[in-house]
């Protein structure tokens, strides 16, 4: 008899072990199981920092939750806090990549955890202290206004992102209440599966077509190749990669690079490199890149800008920029197309930010980051972001002149609504000593509606200088915001709005 | 009768010894509950430790004066184990209370209280019963009638109208004024006593006589009557009540007697041919049956969503405890439906982990251990019978809840003995310790053989008895 007991506590013990032990891991993180999620939320989450004001924070609560986070200026970070919901998790943005220190769970965080549990302290996350600019985050969203699209501004001296905007945008507070059918009802309004949705973080995760903004690499490499900026190049009304003469037929299908609306570029066969830029003519740039600087130099350039056709994390993640495959390099028709920024030509608006800062940074690129402190409950910094050079995309003497390149589209081309004048300075004073340079670009879509292709994307990418010192550098992309065929309209869409970040940014700075 | 001899020690002061070191673990257990759930101690701490203490000292006096040599580590286990449980009630009360407040579930009424007055009636009903029956062998001369009223106690939920009976779908309790009683947690001590008289009257015949097939002997058709009564009444509750883990633990109980009292193996296996057919039976004949086994094969599948909650709950408990636990009062036993009844197991396997439960279920097995012992020692048969039956009873239930929480075997819906809250459940588990006392008084009691024996003493044949129980 007593075998017999001992037979049937050792099935229960081998089963507890079984259970307990060998399925433990698994049964603890079953979704169904509500206690990770009781646990989780009975710590407060650290918070995440702008200038030392709480983007995202928890708040005690009455419930069986026993905190909420809140995002006192919800829309206007989402792209970069994310949310911390009940229901759908925390998917996106530093909820997302600081998860570890927000949430106390971080191994170096074990110390302190530690501490708790001896002094019967209550346990709770680290804080996340972002590299944003109060001031240039919420000019960027007030000047963005109703349309879609994105806006990253970064340090070009350090790679610190000053401001990253996406919009339409959500709430992330409504995310992450604890009402679970409010928050269903919220995101299903958010049309998650939409390639449109709110939820898309245009500002880190969305590339398009850079369009005219791929000049500034073709640009780049040109200077390199020794193409000088007021040396006249060929600036025909249109160009045949692959042989030909001629008006580009209306039809479109043919290998024939024209510019925009078929305009003529300066006289029509010729134009200065600085004339071309400014006045963004594409038969110049695509002639250049076909039969000056070729696919391998250009490839190349592209790469030291940062089109690696690799993904970053800042630690957010950002998507890859890629310039195409080698077929876009090698093929002359492609690589007409690749040189004035269409074709398989991508990036996302943080690299197109780094476009700006690396040639405002005398050609140094800076690798961009988001954090710039992380910091334990205790406020003790864990770590501290330091500024990384990615390399030089052109030597300072070269950069010089692609500066002064961009300085000129501000100043007489295609974006002169990025300027800041006398007028503005008079003004505002900290704006005394700037110089704002920048491209333009209009990105087609490629979407078509009832046959006509829909606005193309409109985009700025800039830099402010003052006093020598580069300050800032922008990147704005507002969808649809151009008009088909017409460069100036794009500038008119998106330079403003760098302007609006840049002066916001530099009255901030005491 | 002649004086105890000086060399037989009553171990009475180990047995306080041990009372002392019970109530310290629980009130360190209700310290743990405090300190985690408000962050210091509060005068619950007197009261957690005063009810076990003040019940194992009631009970400690009346037994050095009338069970002196009674096995000095029942009581104080049982002591244990109802303080931790009350520890553990209480625990939930304030985790369930917590959710209340926050409005998820509804307002429950606090059970601790509740189970320290079930405490109180049990600790009377133990003190009635040792101070009456001073000698186990009496409860022979009541045998049949004991068996009368254990089988009405038995039938008397199923006969009852539906709603003096039925809880959560099973049949099994009277309900009256206000109160609930599951009369079969007496029926079972009561029908134990019965089958160790029965069986010990009967044994000459259901042992020697047979017929032998493939080397074993195997008991004549007409022996296996009493075998197959049991059967048809375990069949009658499951069809009739609904309820799987007493009819279970009364056919499990009967076929051990059985062997133990004749030391014929092949009951066992004529008893597991007849569960074999019976669970077979059952399981296409009702849907209950079907649905417990499926959701125990199929806990995942969306298909269980809603009936497998409760167990799908009690894993997650379990595998969130993990080795260690999460501390007492740290976890959240809560979110399991019937926390503190049939899966209070599962709340002390989150808060204690896989330590704590082998903790406890070694307490049981020690439990079980010093009931076989006394069976060992004890010079009669119906003793022995009575107080392996009675240690068997609380194995057999302890292996069918812990294997039902954690997945080991489906669900049968049975209360923990002395832990799980309960009233019924409580109280005749305590009337059990009384009668294992009894029996282990007797068992050690110096001239006992001497003793006039009672009229239905048996013949002696303590040996091979002996040998099954101890193999």
């Amino acid at each position: 008899m007593a075998s017999a007991v001992g037979v049937l506590v050792l099935a229960l013990l081998i089963n507890l072990n079984y259970v307990q032990v060998v399925k433990g891991d698994s049964y603890r993180n079953n979704p169904g199981n509500r206690r990770v999620i009781l646990t989780e939320y009975s710590t407060p989450r650290g918070q995440i920092i702008v200038q030392g004001n709480p983007i995202a924070e928890s708040q005690a609560t009455n419930d069986e939750l026993k905190y909420v986070r809140v995002y006192p200026q919800g829309p206007v970070y989402a792209p970069v806090t994310g949310f911390y919901s009940l229901v759908y998790g925390k998917p996106y943005g530093l909820e997302h990549a600081e998860d570890g220190v927000l949430g106390g769970t971080d191994n170096r965080l074990f110390g302190s955890r530690l501490g708790d549990i001896l002094t019967g302290r209550d346990a709770k996350g680290g804080s996340v202290v972002t590299t944003l600019n109060a001031a240039a985050q919420q000019a960027a969203y007030t000047a963005m206004a109703k349309q879609k699209g994105a806006v990253v501004a970064m340090d070009p001296t350090t790679g610190a992102i000053l401001a990253a905007v996406s919009l339409p945008s959500y709430d992330p507070s409504l995310l992450s209440s604890h009402d679970t059918a409010a928050i269903t009802t919220y995101w299903k309004s958010l049309n998650p599966d939409d390639p449109s949705s709110p939820l898309i973080n245009r500002a880190f995760t969305q590339t398009y077509a850079p369009g005219s903004v791929m000049k500034v690499i073709t640009s780049a490499a040109a200077l390199k190749d020794g193409v000088k900026i007021d040396e006249q190049i060929p600036a025909p009304n249109s160009y045949w990669p692959l042989g030909g003469s001629g008006a580009c037929p209306k039809a479109g299908g043919a290998a024939c690079i024209q510019n925009f609306d078929g305009e003529t570029c300066d006289n029509g066969t010729t134009a200065s490199m600085a004339l071309a830029f400014a006045k963004s003519c594409n038969t110049a740039f695509a002639q250049l890149g076909v039969e000056k600087i070729g696919g391998n130099a250009l490839g190349a350039e592209a790469k030291a800008f940062g089109l690696t056709g690799d993904s970053r994390s800042v630690p957010v993640p950002v998507s890859a920029s890629t310039i195409g495959s080698q077929s876009d390099l090698t093929d002359k028709a492609a690589l007409a197309q690749t040189s004035i920024g269409q074709r398989d030509v991508r990036i996302t608006p943080v690299q197109g930010a780094m476009i700006a800062a690396a040639v405002a940074n005398g050609g140094t690129s800076m690798k961009p980051y988001l954090v710039d402190q992380e910091r334990a409950p205790d406020l003790s910094v864990l770590t501290k972001t330091e500024p990384e050079q990615l390399g030089q995309v052109l030597d300072a003497t070269l950069d010089q002149q692609l500066e002064q390149m961009m300085v000129g589209v501000v100043q007489n081309g295609t974006g002169t609504a990025a300027q800041i004048t006398a007028a503005d300075a008079a003004k505002n004073p900290s704006l005394k000593g700037v110089t704002v340079g920048g491209k333009t670009g209009t990105a087609d879509t490629g979407v078509y509606v009832n046959g006509v292709q829909t606005p193309p994307h409109a985009w700025f990418v800039g830099f402010a200088v003052q006093n020598g010192v580069a300050k800032i550098a922008v990147a704005v992309i507002v969808e649809n915001g151009g008009v088909n065929g017409n460069e100036t309209t794009g500038g008119l869409a998106a330079a403003p709005i760098a302007k609006s970040v840049i002066e916001a940014y530099l009255g901030s700075a005491k | 009768m002649s004086a105890p001899t000086p060399e037989v020690a009553t171990r009475r002061n180990t047995e306080l010894a041990l009372l002392i070191f019970a109530v310290v673990i629980v009130v360190a257990a209700e310290g743990a509950v405090e300190g985690a759930r408000n962050g210091r101690v509060s005068s619950h701490l007197v009261l957690y430790g005063s009810v076990p203490l003040a019940a194992g000292l009631i009970a400690h006096v009346v037994v050095r004066r009338v069970a002196a040599y009674a096995d000095p580590f029942l009581l104080p286990i049982v002591v244990l184990l109802n303080g931790l449980g009350l520890v553990m009630i209480h625990r939930l009360d304030l985790g369930l209370a917590q959710q209340a407040k926050e409005g998820i579930g509804d307002s429950a009424q606090a059970e601790a209280p509740t189970q320290m007055v079930w405490t109180a009636v049990g600790l009377a009903l133990f003190l009635a019963i040792i101070m009456i029956v001073r000698d186990h062998r009496v409860l022979r001369r009541y045998a049949y009638t004991l068996a009368l009223v254990g089988l009405f106690l038995l039938v008397l939920p199923i006969v009852l109208p539906a709603r003096f009976s039925e809880v959560n779908g099973a049949r099994i309790w009277i309900r009256v004024a206000g109160f609930s009683i599951q009369p079969g947690e007496f029926a079972k001590i009561l029908l134990t006593i019965f089958a160790a008289s029965y069986l010990v009257d009967k044994r000459d015949v259901l042992s020697l006589a047979g017929r032998r097939v493939f080397g074993i002997d195997f008991p004549r058709g007409r022996d296996l009557g009493p075998l197959v009564a049991a059967w048809v009444i375990c069949i009658g509750v499951l069809v009739g009540g609904h309820d799987l883990g007493t009819s279970l633990m009364f056919f499990g109980l009967f076929v051990v007697l059985l062997y133990i009292a004749t030391e014929r193996f092949s009951w066992v296996i004529v008893g597991a041919v007849l569960f074999v057919a019976g669970a077979y039976a059952t399981y296409q004949l009702f849907g209950t049956v079907q649905t417990r086994v499926s959701v125990w094969i199929d806990l995942f599948s969306a298909a269980h969503n809603d009936d497998g909650y409760q167990l799908r709950q009690s894993l997650f408990g379990l595998g969130t405890g993990g080795l260690f636990g999460t501390g007492l009062g740290a976890g959240h036993p809560e979110l399991v439906p019937l926390p503190a009844t049939d899966y209070i197991i599962s709340s002390f396997g989150e808060e204690l982990g896989l330590f704590g439960l082998v903790a406890l279920l070694v307490i049981y097995v020690l439990f079980i251990a010093r009931g076989f012992a006394a069976a060992l020692a004890v010079r009669d048969s119906f003793g022995k019978l009575l107080a392996a039956g009675l240690s068997f009873l609380i194995g057999l239930q302890l292996f069918v809840v812990v294997a039902g929480v954690s997945r080991l075997l489906p669900e049968t819906g049975l209360t923990t003995p002395f832990l799980s809250y309960g009233g019924s459940s409580l109280i005749a588990n305590y009337a059990l310790l009384a009668l294992l006392l009894r029996v282990s008084d007797s068992a050690r009691r110096p001239g006992a053989t001497s003793r006039p024996a009672t009229a239905d003493a048996d013949v002696q044949t303590p040996s091979e008895t002996t040998a099954v129980i101890g193999s």
